[in-house]
């Protein structure tokens, strides 16, 4: 500190602080009070500040038997399938980016900058630009309505292998050297040495991907036509119809709430690794 | 950087890179080749023959008013969740850097909406500003503002601007107080012994500082408003009223759903490529010149 410490000069930060956090809860407090109270309440404005007693009953009804009118899926169904499709992008995504920057790091091959490029390239264009024609071919595969149709598409980015090519040029290369001198062959470095050494690495990348995974949104509503294949955040979409008076809020804002918690829940307990993975993946 | 000790070989690290080649010509160069080459054509009504046409498709695009608008709101909706977030972002960076207690706290309480899907954060903020029961829409009508976004485009744009800025600002914070932290205390101090008050010392020490973080988030920004917000848009106003919250990303979606003209849903696809591409090119620009996290 520069300055002397005073009343004010303490005082104000938190002030500022608190009232940031505030107007950042304040849309999901009001969206768990909302899940608490009946339709009643919620039609006629009469909503407060406070939870109600209708919780259990709204909950378990989303939960286990879905909302009435727009959509019969229980949501359990819908969360598990965007559970599926998060560990299926984050642990593709890790699998072959894994592979394919060992392979650039450890090997020399012909045009092996050109294949770096190759996948280089990939990193500027997200699948929103390309939305048609992925779709099309996905189809043309018949993956339509299916986990890997969710999940392969996502996977084809660059992300992951320059992280990991960043990673591996950081490993001293005395390690690959003690190895070579006792005989162990590539797979055998890769495994003991290399695997264990990216863990971090791997478990930040897997954070930010699994949100990434958990929290998309255009490519599931462009493939997924079956109810028991949409995903949650698809899910509650379809509940919020425009005929304002057919929306049931009090469900809508239960599944947002059940939507929302898996990602919160990983950010908060993973603080250190999604801020590393985060920093990291953006450079 | 190039290692010292490395294998030789071709089929295995041929084997290794399979996998990955494989899913982005498929997933990636193939269905943007297509786009590419699709803009350039003009398909018949019944999709029987395709003739080329250059760049007919796009001439024709620039000359269509609701393309333009569509820019036009894609212009306003980014400038305006860049301003918001990156200002409040900053303040609460600046805050949160003071030595106070429990800075960290703040710092997991401020993080977390950038868990929040987008689509989620449009309904959260839809049921705040819903005008016939939404408890800020009724605080709005008390204080006799006539508030409907369902008709009224203005009102639906700052909707999405508020769902909008309020997920990304947990991400500028971050960047932000990371940011901070690494500018030297003795900068500050020199400044201080020379007698600048602490404002003086934010603009002429702190912030021309920070200014490559503040370029870096002004293009991950407007990349995240250009297409991460889709799913507030379809969420919240479904683009509307009247196309006044239609962006590009929505309209190639709506266009390109409704089926019908194929070489021109392709050759928007192109521009929105060709947009990030030109983005992504100033961002490494800058990636020199950025301070070390």
């Amino acid at each position: 500190m520069v300055e002397r410490r005073t009343f004010f000069s303490v005082a104000l930060p938190h002030a500022i602080l608190m009232i940031g956090v505030l107007i950042v809860f304040f849309p999901v407090w009001l969206a768990v009070v909302a899940s608490t109270w009946d339709p009643a309440t919620i039609i006629n404005g009469q909503l407060g500040l406070l939870p109600g007693p209708y919780g259990a009953e709204n909950y378990s009804r989303i939960l286990f038997s879905g909302a009435s009118s727009s959509t019969r899926e229980p949501v359990w169904s819908m969360m598990t399938n965007s559970f599926v499709m998060a560990v299926g992008v984050a642990v593709g995504k890790i699998f072959i980016s894994l592979l394919s920057a060992f392979a650039i790091v450890y090997y020399r091959f012909p045009f092996r900058m050109a294949v770096f490029w190759f996948i280089f390239i990939t990193l500027m264009l997200p699948v929103e630009v390309r939305i048609f024609p992925t779709y099309k071919i996905v189809a043309d595969l018949g993956f339509l309505d299916t986990y890997q149709g969710l999940i392969i598409p996502l996977i084809a980015s660059a992300t992951g292998t320059l992280l990991f090519r960043q990673f591996f040029m950081t490993v001293p290369d005395e390690l690959l050297e003690a190895s070579k001198i006792d005989a162990a062959g590539p797979f055998r470095f890769f495994k003991d040495t290399l695997l264990p050494l990216s863990l971090t690495t791997m478990a930040a990348l897997f954070v930010i991907q699994f949100i990434y995974g958990w929290n998309q949104y255009l490519w599931p509503l462009l493939i997924t036509t079956r109810d028991s294949m949409q995903t949650i955040v698809i899910g509650i979409r379809k509940m919020i119809t425009t005929q304002d008076a057919l929306t049931e809020w009090q469900l809508a804002m239960a599944t947002a709430v059940l939507a929302l918690l898996p990602p919160v829940i990983v950010v908060v307990a993973m603080q250190r690794l999604f801020v590393k993975g985060l920093v990291e993946t953006e450079k | 950087m190039e290692k010292r000790a490395v294998y030789a070989g071709v089929s295995t690290p041929a084997l290794l890179l399979i996998p990955q080649l494989a899913i982005i010509v498929i997933f990636f160069y193939l269905p943007a080749g297509q786009a590419v080459w699709q803009s350039f054509q003009l398909q018949d009504a019944f999709g029987l023959s395709t003739i080329f046409v250059g760049f007919e498709n796009y001439r024709d695009l620039f000359t269509r008013p609701e393309y333009l608008h569509a820019l036009g709101v894609t212009v306003v909706f980014s400038a305006l969740v860049a301003f918001f977030s990156l200002s409040i972002a900053l303040l609460l960076a600046v805050m949160a850097n003071k030595q106070i207690a429990g800075a960290g706290v703040y710092k997991t309480l401020l993080i977390w909406p950038y868990a929040v899907a987008p689509a989620i954060a449009g309904v959260l903020w839809l049921f705040l500003f819903q005008p016939s029961m939404g408890m800020v829409a009724r605080w709005l009508q008390w204080a006799g503002i006539d508030w409907n976004p369902l008709l009224d485009g203005t009102h639906a744009m700052i909707l999405v601007v508020l769902a909008s800025t309020w997920k990304q600002i947990s991400y500028n914070f971050l960047f932000f107080l990371a940011g901070l932290q690494s500018i030297p205390h003795s900068l500050i101090e020199a400044s201080a012994i020379d007698g600048a008050k602490p404002m003086r010392r934010f603009w002429t020490i702190v912030f021309p500082l920070l200014s490559p973080t503040t370029f870096y988030l002004i293009v991950v920004n407007v990349v995240y408003v250009f297409f991460d917000t889709f799913g507030i848009i379809d969420a919240v106003t479904h683009g509307g009223p009247a196309s006044a919250t239609t962006t590009l990303v929505f309209k190639v979606y709506n266009d390109g759903r409704s089926g019908g003209d194929l070489g021109s849903s392709a050759a928007q696809s192109v521009i929105l490529m060709i947009i990030v591409i030109a983005l992504t090119a100033i961002q490494f620009r800058y990636i020199e010149r950025k301070v070390n996290y």
